[in-house]
């Protein structure tokens, strides 16, 4: 019987997430053997060739471009598991939400202290800022949520063998953290 | 004269309650926990978070205002009420702007807590983005209303134990804020870092200057035990 | 400046005795003198009375008719309740609006005339309404506005106006609470009686409460009469705000006295010297012949001291106007505000008549409850019973209005149907009835047949009829809106969960829901309804669960396929950022197939 597949995203965050993930030491050896990586940062994969089992994602969505990848996550994981502050709430990048955009990119490109003949950056390569950072499962359905910034290896290594056994992952208590 | 007695039952455990008691107070003397965020023991209740309700004899009631009476039946720990309070917490999360990562009480934090014990994982609820002022104008201490549940445990602190009404409430419904005795801000009020109102905020709401993220991270209130679980072991010895 | 204000502001105080339990009438008497609360009046309110500024902060933010920074010297409040909208009030703001060159809550640049929406001000059939000044002007079209504004800003008597004009509207009179009545009957028969006589008299004619939650009348008043205190209370609600409600203003401009005599039956059970009418600030143009009747009343010895020759038997009543907040409706928010604080329920028990106004035994009755008190002591308990249904003795008011020829104040039998009702009022086909207000419950046809009582359908007498055209679900949004602005905020369900439903049935109404988001929706509802303080949070969710109970197809017919629905509306999402950016918004690809790459 072929391993579970998984794979891992990151979106507007601050990668810390997989991190931690890295941070689960000499089990990661026992993960490889458990699990096989699909796309990942971790693998350095850049591209879905198949639907996998288990779809690990970190940070939230500020951007079209965060959107367009969170979609393709969901099209492409049977189980999709939001990890992390930002991915769950908009964490960090979210302190924005109380400023509208404009204010915030006037601030950083034309106002600011160390601005020079700024411009709002407009090149069409560049994703296009969203209204405010959304949280994962405000775009697409996540199934499961793992808070935490980031979540602790432990909390990691419980929630993915939780997964594996086909239990739902529920944090003892010294794991689940906001922060 | 001795106290005259009651007896009541929380989750089917029998207890001795002192008549007059609040259910909640009952509950606490019989290391029973029930979640609770506006009430604070040294203050009179007020029932504004309805963390604390429970089923009396198949009703809800807010266990922190309602005296015990004989024969009381009272449901606290079941999954109806459980699934209530973490949505009642996650209103609290999505009203203000509850940034853990950042924020200097987190580990400390009776909200955080709260979300902690009743395995809150993540709020759901749409988010209502909230931005309310801060107040910075006193040299010792801070109010960041964005943080503010609304508990009114400084209001009542203030006033009944401070004698200084430096605070009170302003507006109405989701406009509700927290307001200083001033005509501008904390600064203007007879507010001092001593005052016992300084110190009873459940949140990151009223804190005091320059001392955050003096407890290393694992080492803070709520790292290791839950909140309740001083109460729930005081009454096992 | 400021001397003048520290003036007026010392004469006012003074006025009321500088006495903070009456910082209501301070508050509002330094509002019709300035235009406006001010900080500076704020602070000397507060030094007048000897109280801190913040706690006449907290009490004058709470009020909708207290504004803190400087209004016009007209006000137009425009009612844009549920059944005002259904008669126009959106093209009556949009005519307002046009005329003054200002949108809802801005104030002209002369400074003349503020315009402002209003919740339900007790004027529903006659719809749509606005008060201006405090005075009503009824069934208004757009047409009427220019000549309104010209008259408001040169300067006109507004109760001059064609259009000021409060109607009755009292389609049905029964036998019991309109019928005619002579001031001072049912006094006279009630003294001849001892306390404890009275009480058995109402309990032998089970009325009871009228305002909505039916609590027996008798055995309110028994336990406040037992309860020990220096002073007892009676205080009359009159601050009828139940969205569709009017039937207390038609009883107190047509029948004063039977209230009066009431409370004064009251005062002589209970043992009280000191009455009170809170009176809603929307109908403060009543005030006047309140007074009046009030006066009245005394000259016939009837109030005052040694009332009806009996030594000692000294009661007096007095108008308290209150500042537009519907939780105070509540009996115990009432008597809050009457105590000159913001209206925040109180936690019960102890029950007000247990401990009330200034910590005493009070007992706070509805305005058409004392109706019914004097006419059992009038006929006796029997007498009164022998009307009605098992459990609801006698007769009901109710305001009837929304999609019908005869809108108005009907007198009914209790345990009248619904339908019934609507061939009185000419609306069978009607597509469903909201009985009781929002906060009560919406029927559908097939429960037509249910009757008007405790029993099956309570009501305080508030019933909106929607006709077969109407989109029911969008006035439940807007009854939504109503429970969101008026949550007292004291409680977090209700403060954060009558807002939250406003967002959740938004998404169900433009189509952006699946029945997951209905079902979390309902958990929504669950949660306050369970959790809430008191009865605003309690009810709040009834508009929906009522009708996803009643119209599930209505909410079918807006659900899409799937499990899951985002709340992420990308386009809109995406317009801040091109428009700052200089970007043209493009669609997003979604793409279908299982693997897909960028």
């Amino acid at each position: 019987m072929s391993k579970p597949t998984i794979a891992t995203g990151h979106f507007t965050g601050c990668f810390g997430c997989h991190m931690s993930l890295l941070d689960i030491d000499e089990r990661i050896l026992q993960l490889t053997e458990l699990v096989e990586f699909d796309k990942s940062p971790i693998n350095d994969k850049k591209r879905f060739d198949r639907v996998v089992d288990i779809g690990i994602i970190e940070g939230g969505c500020s951007n079209d471009e965060n959107v367009e990848f969170l979609r393709m996550f969901r099209k492409n994981c049977k189980t999709l598991v939001a990890i992390g502050a930002c991915a769950l709430t908009g964490g960090v990048p979210a302190m924005r939400n109380t400023v509208p955009l404009r204010e915030c990119l006037e601030e950083a490109f034309l106002r600011g202290p160390s601005v020079i003949d700024g411009v709002i950056p407009n090149d069409p390569d560049i994703p296009i800022m969203l209204d405010r950072v959304y949280p994962a499962h405000e775009v697409v359905k996540i199934d499961y949520f793992i808070p935490g910034c980031p979540p602790s290896a432990d909390a990691l290594w419980a929630a993915i063998v939780a997964l594996l056994e086909g239990r739902e992952p529920v944090l003892d208590y010294e794991l689940l953290k906001y922060d | 004269m001795r106290d005259k007695t009651v007896t009541i039952t929380i989750d089917g455990k029998q207890v001795e309650a002192k008549a007059g008691q609040k259910i909640i107070e009952a509950a606490d003397d019989a290391g029973i926990y029930i979640p609770r965020l506006c009430h604070h023991k040294d203050l009179p209740p007020r029932g504004h978070c309805r963390l604390c309700v429970v089923k009396v004899d198949g009703r809800p009631r807010s266990s922190c205002t309602i005296p015990v009476e004989e024969g009381m039946t009272i449901e606290n720990d079941t999954e109806e009420l459980n699934a209530h309070r973490r949505t009642v917490l996650e209103m609290m999360f999505v009203e203000g702007n509850h940034f853990c990562p950042s924020c200097e009480t987190s580990g400390n934090c009776e909200l955080q807590a709260e979300g902690y014990r009743l395995g809150m994982v993540v709020p759901k609820l749409p988010y209502i983005e909230t931005h309310r002022e801060v107040d910075a104008t006193h040299p010792d201490i801070f109010i960041n209303r964005d943080l503010c549940i609304l508990c009114g445990r400084c209001v009542r602190a203030s006033a009944l134990q401070d004698g200084k009404t430096v605070f009170a409430f302003e507006g109405r419904g989701i406009e509700k804020v927290i307001t200083v005795n001033a005509e501008h801000g904390l600064g203007e009020t007879l507010m001092d870092v001593a005052d016992a109102a300084a110190h009873v905020c459940p949140t990151g709401c009223l804190r005091t200057k320059r001392v955050g993220y003096s407890v290393p991270v694992g080492e803070r209130k709520y790292d290791h035990n839950p909140i309740g679980s001083e109460i729930e072991q005081a009454a096992s010895h | 400046m400021p001397k003048e204000t520290t003036a007026i502001i010392e004469q006012i105080a003074h006025q009321f005795n500088n006495d903070p339990t009456r910082l209501m009438d301070v508050a509002r008497a330094v509002h019709g003198r300035l235009g406006h609360l001010s900080e500076l009046s704020i602070g000397l309110i507060a030094k007048n009375l000897g109280i801190h500024r913040a706690q006449v902060r907290d009490m004058v933010s709470f009020y909708a008719f207290f504004s803190r920074s400087p209004q016009g010297k007209n006000v137009i409040r425009i009612c844009t309740a549920v059944v005002e909208r259904m008669n126009g009030a959106d093209e009556l703001v949009e005519a307002f609006e046009k005329e003054l060159g200002i949108f809802l809550g801005e104030t002209t640049e002369d400074g003349k005339v503020t315009l402002e929406k209003a919740s339900c001000i007790g004027l529903s059939d006659q719809a749509p309404s606005v008060l201006v000044n405090g005075i009503a002007l009824t069934q208004l079209k757009p047409e009427d506005v220019p000549g309104i504004v010209a008259a408001i800003c040169s300067g006109d008597e507004i109760d001059t106006l064609p259009q000021a004009r409060v109607r009755k509207n009292l389609r049905q009179s029964g036998p019991i609470l309109l019928g005619p009545y002579e001031s001072g009957d049912a006094v006279r028969k009630a003294i001849r009686k001892t306390p404890a006589e009275v009480i058995i008299e109402l309990y032998a004619s089970h009325l009871r409460g009228c305002g909505g939650a039916g609590f027996p009348t008798a055995s309110k008043w028994e336990k406040c009469r037992t309860s020990k205190g220096e002073s007892h209370y009676v205080i009359c609600n009159a601050d009828e705000g139940e969205p569709g409600t009017f039937k207390d203003r038609v009883i107190l401009m047509e029948n004063p006295e039977l209230v009066f005599d009431g409370m004064t039956i009251a005062a002589f059970t209970i043992g009280a010297e000191e009455g009170m009418i809170y009176l809603r600030g929307e109908y403060d143009y009543l005030r006047g012949s309140l007074e009046r009747a009030l006066a009245n009343h005394r000259q016939l010895g009837l109030l005052g001291n040694n009332i009806c020759g009996i030594e000692g038997f000294n009661f007096d009543i007095r108008i308290q106007a209150a500042a537009g907040a519907y939780i105070c409706g509540e009996e115990s928010a009432l008597i809050e505000s009457l105590e000159g604080k913001r209206g925040a329920p109180r936690d019960r028990p102890p029950f007000p008549v247990e401990r009330g106004y200034k910590e005493q035994p009070t007992l706070v009755n509805n305005v058409e409850t004392f109706c019914g008190v004097s006419r059992v002591l009038e006929h006796g308990g029997q007498w009164f019973s022998r009307l009605g249904t098992e459990q609801s003795k006698g007769t009901k008011l109710l305001s009837i209005s929304g999609d019908c020829r005869l809108p108005g104040v009907y007198e009914v039998e209790y345990g009248i149907t619904v339908e019934k009702l609507l061939q009185q009022v000419d609306a069978e086909d009607a597509q469903a009835v909201q009985i009781g207000g929002p906060s009560g419950f919406c029927i559908g046809p097939k429960d037509y047949l249910r009757s008007i009582a405790f029993e099956d359908l309570p009501t305080g007498g508030s019933i909106i009829i929607f006709g077969p055209d109407r989109d029911i679900l969008e006035y439940m949004y807007q009854f939504g809106e109503f429970f969101a602005e008026e949550s007292c905020g004291w409680c977090v369900p209700c403060r954060v969960g009558t807002t939250l439903l406003l967002k959740d049935l938004r998404e169900v109404l433009d189509g952006h829901a699946t029945h997951r988001e209905l079902d979390e929706l309902k958990q929504l509802c669950g949660t306050i309804k369970t959790m809430s303080q008191c009865g605003l949070g309690l009810t709040a969710p009834n508009p929906i669960l009522s009708t996803i109970e009643q119209f599930p197809e209505l909410y079918e017919a807006r659900l899409q396929e799937g499990d899951y629905y985002p709340r992420l509306d990308l386009n809109k999402a995406l317009k801040a950022g091109c428009t700052a950016s200089g970007r043209e918004l493009f669609q997003i690809e979604t793409g279908e197939p299982a693997v897909t790459n960028s």
